[in-house]
């Protein structure tokens, strides 16, 4: 690809994510609402389909002010951090066949470096902010972030030991030849999304924003715009990990009759309907219960499953 | 509340005891005993009837005080200034006893013998000013009060003071008192040499319900003290009981608990009819009972939806609201109103049941069971919520009596002492139902136990639908407020009573009575004084949600933060009815 297209579909990729991640919240609310016998916002638009323009309407025109005696430096940082690593990360996923921002061959790996960056912001945001409910949900950012990367990337070597390549477009490739690997690999794929779920920080793995015992926890003291980075943080670690099970499970963009690029957003949206059905349903685990899972029972797994996938991959190899 | 020989044995086992030191023995239309001791014996009588006799008094169910100033009916009582009044119950001899001692400002403290002594004798020297001897600070009013609020010299309204002004030094003072100092409250500021983290939990925090504060000394996210601050919804409901007329109070009881409707009425109206010598008609009592379970399922529906919120699950709670609206259907059917209807009166009730009421009554009764079940499956048989509340915040049924709990906290440990069975008031005898009790007394528990209570209410509503008698809904009594218009029209003794409550209000006989029922979250008690006024002298307003608060500093060590909320949640406390 040349400079200029690289350019354009870098720009084109983050002004669809930015919408996406805005419709993404009042779809939410919507499932939200009709799943809990009521509207939800209704109001703005056709069907409320304006709220989110509403809320970042109110977002922007809202005070942003860091507490007294906070860290400025570190509670200004935190929310860029929130963001920007999210956003890089869809710089390797593959749309279509060849519509990729960066098609690097350790796309997988990035992404998973990118996820794992959002901690610190985390961590930054609530050091910053001077505030002990904040110091709490940063510490539990941390501990939660080593439990569950620990799994995270073995759950999902299977699929690049099958596919032979950490590049999106081999594994979906991979996938077009025989089945989707969430049959071949149904326990990674339990895994991951498992591990998904608290990489991005959702119900029930949102311990470190949990508003029953934390408030808001790290980001208990951002308003106005610096709340508003977070919570596009948040949406956008959602879609990722949704396009990352799209791609290493779902078989990437291919389908019938349908251009592939609907194909793959057709599935991500399927995955993240299935995240807000999970927050609508589930109670939140407490903290040390979610590490204990994620080290003595999460993580043995995986391992053993990569085990297996390693013996067949193995075996299968001339 | 029969005097039953079980009784008159606890008071002669006193009389054999401590001889003399008995004083006198007050006549009241009680239906229990009420002793004046002499202060030398007030603490050794405490521990007798909690240690020592058969069949032991192991609940101080409340402790308060009256300023006997100005009142003129005291035949038999001795001569005192502010008078201490402790309660006792036993659960085995399903009785109870009442100590008084009279004193001029100084008290004995039993806090050293029943634990749950000690907010009460707090709130005791913080309304009344009465010394017990030991450090204490005030507990409902902001350190920075001038004066005790229930003595009769405390003005009652703003106008009987100078006009308030907010100055710089009033605010400095205030913005001061909000300052707190573990250690200058005696709790350790540190852990095996490791510093503890002070966290200040509310008093506005989502999980608090309410305007409740409590102070946490952590140890990473484990929690070694907690330290309970109340009185941030202080309203002096007692002190207005004193100016407000009999039947005026009516709608300030709806608002002590203010999720529980027209129940707190009932132990009211029940001590102030008794006062009055009134019977209630069948069908007044029925209509009360039936609105009271429709009450305590609003309660606990509420209070089932928001302890699945308190442990992150977020739907139950939005489930639970439709559920409610279809019970104020049928309570806004009947009462005219949803959350505070002031709906039963002196003798009765205000209104007849509408045309089409069984209708209401009876959709309700269709949509709930299947949804319970529902809740069943969503909520109790949910893995995580199990994880999350099954062996959190456990206590024994001795604990749980030595800190005052009652209600489904005791029924959660296995003691399956309700009033509605123990000491049915109001018809309850009349009705087929069972009390579900739990055995680990933890969160789990108690939440079990509240959504089978529940189904018991609606046990309860369905016989008051099938059984409703005929009749009137008010008692033909001249104190009936306001009385029966067809006997105020022909009847002089009705006509009279009828002009005083409409002028001045119900002038209700002197004496002490005293109302008790199960209240949603357990022993909802009013121990009114009349003085033969139009005007309440004392009315003690004994909250459930007070006993259980106290009882948070023993529970909270060794658990975490996301524990604590789970435990306070399945606590179900309304901070109105904790500070009233």
């Amino acid at each position: 690809m040349s400079l200029t297209a690289t350019l354009l579909l870098s720009v084109a990729v983050l002004v669809a994510l930015i919408v996406a991640a805005g419709i993404f919240t009042w779809a939410e609310r919507r499932l939200l609402g009709f799943l809990q016998e009521r509207l939800g916002p209704n109001r703005v638009g056709p069907f409320g389909f304006l709220q989110w323009v509403a809320d970042t309407v109110k977002l922007i025109a809202k005070e942003d002010a860091p507490p007294a005696g906070a860290d400025v430096a570190a509670f200004r940082l935190a929310p860029a951090l929130a963001a920007a690593p999210v956003l890089a990360g869809f710089g390797v996923v593959a749309f279509a066949p060849g519509l990729v921002v960066a098609d690097l061959d350790m796309g997988v790996l990035f992404v998973m470096g990118m996820l794992a960056l959002t901690v610190w912001a985390m961590v930054l945001g609530a050091w910053g902010s001077r505030n002990r409910y904040a110091m709490l949900g940063g510490l539990r950012a941390a501990a939660q972030m080593l439990a569950y990367e620990s799994f995270l990337g073995l759950s999902l070597m299977g699929c690049v030991l099958l596919a032979g390549s950490f590049r999106m477009g081999d594994i979906v490739a991979a996938q077009q030849d025989g089945a989707w690997f969430i049959l071949i690999q149904p326990l990674g794929a339990v895994l991951f999304f498992i591990a998904g779920i608290a990489a991005a920080h959702r119900l029930p793995f949102d311990l470190q924003e949990s508003e029953q015992d934390l408030v808001a926890g790290f980001m208990t003291e951002y308003s106005g715009m610096s709340f508003a980075l977070f919570f596009l943080g948040e949406y956008i670690a959602v879609l990722l990990v949704a396009a990352l099970f799209t791609t290493l499970f779902l078989g990437g963009w291919a389908g019938p009759i349908l251009p592939a690029p609907v194909w793959f957003g057709l599935k991500v949206g399927a995955i993240c309907a299935l995240f807000v059905w999970l927050r609508a349903a589930l109670p939140r685990p407490r903290y040390d219960q979610l590490i204990g899972f994620a080290w003595k029972v999460a993580l043995p797994l995986a391992l053993l499953n990569l085990l297996v996938t390693g013996w067949i991959a193995v075996g299968d190899a001339p | 509340m029969s005097l039953d020989t079980a009784t008159t044995s606890a008071l002669q086992a006193l009389r054999n005891r401590f001889g003399r030191a008995v004083l006198a023995e007050q006549p009241t239309a009680e239906g229990f005993p009420v002793v004046w001791l002499s202060p030398e014996v007030w603490q050794d009588a405490h521990r007798f009837l909690r240690d020592e006799i058969a069949q032991p008094f192991p609940l101080l169910a409340d402790l308060w005080a009256i300023d006997e100033t100005g009142r003129r009916h005291r035949d038999g009582q001795p001569a005192s200034g502010i008078t201490l009044c402790s309660h006792l119950i036993s659960l085995a001899r399903n009785a109870d006893i009442r100590l008084k001692l009279a004193t001029q400002g100084r008290a004995p403290s039993v806090a050293g013998i029943y634990a749950n002594a000690d907010w009460y004798e707090r709130e005791a020297f913080d309304m009344f000013g009465l010394d017990f001897g030991r450090e204490t600070r005030r507990i409902l009013m902001p350190p920075t009060w001038d004066g005790h609020p229930l003595r009769k010299a405390h003005y009652a309204r703003a106008t009987e003071k100078p006009p308030f002004v907010m100055t710089d030094r009033f605010f400095d003072a205030e913005e001061r008192a909000t300052v707190t100092d573990p250690a200058e409250l005696g709790l350790p500021v540190a852990r095996d040499g490791e510093e503890l983290m002070v966290l200040n939990f509310g008093p506005h925090h989502p999980s608090t319900h309410g305007v409740f504060r409590i102070l946490l000394g952590l140890d990473g996210e484990e929690v070694v003290w907690a330290w309970p601050d109340i009185g941030y919804h202080h309203r002096g409901v007692e002190k207005m009981a004193e100016r407000q007329t009999w039947h005026g109070f009516i709608p300030y009881t709806d608002r002590v608990d203010y999720l529980g409707g027209v129940i707190s009425e009932l132990p009211y109206l029940l001590a102030v009819e008794r006062l009055c010598g009134i019977t209630v008609p069948e069908r007044a009592q029925m209509i009360r009972v039936m609105l009271c379970e429709f009450y305590r399922i609003l309660n606990h529906l509420l209070f089932y939806g928001t302890m699945a919120q308190d442990v992150g699950q977020m739907s139950p709670v939005f489930y639970m609201f439709t559920d409610r609206e279809k019970a104020y259907d049928a309570v806004a059917a009947i009462t005219g109103a949803r959350m505070h209807p002031a709906f039963f009166r002196i003798g009765g009730v205000a209104m007849d049941l509408p045309r089409g009421w069984q209708g209401l009554v009876q959709e309700f009764l269709n949509w709930m069971p299947a949804r319970l079940d529902e809740y069943q499956r969503m909520v109790l048989n949910s893995g995580l919520f199990r994880a999350r509340t099954v062996g959190i915040g456990a206590y024994d049924t001795d604990t749980a009596l030595g800190w005052g709990t009652t209600g489904p906290g005791l029924r959660a440990t296995g003691c399956d002492w309700d009033l509605r069975k123990a000491r049915p008031c109001s018809g309850y005898e009349n009705f087929d139902f069972d009390v579900p009790t739990g055995s680990r007394g933890d969160c789990f528990d108690r939440t079990r136990v509240r959504a089978d209570e529940m189904r018991e209410s609606l046990k309860i509503i369905r016989q008051c639908l099938e059984n409703m008698p005929e009749g009137p809904i008010k008692a033909d009594h001249p104190l009936t407020t306001p009385p029966p218009r067809g006997a105020m029209q022909s009847d002089i003794e009705t006509l009279i009573p009828h002009f005083l409550q409409m002028t001045w209000g119900t002038h209700v006989p002197a004496g002490e009575a005293t109302g008790q029922i199960e209240g949603h979250r357990g022993l909802t008690q009013y121990a009114i004084v009349s003085d033969g006024g139009a005007h309440s002298h004392r009315t003690r307003i004994r909250t459930p949600s007070f006993a259980h608060l106290q009882m948070l500093p023993k529970i909270a060590p060794g658990m975490t933060v996301a524990d604590l909320v789970a435990h306070i949640a399945s606590i179900d406390f309304v901070m109105s009815d904790v500070d009233r």
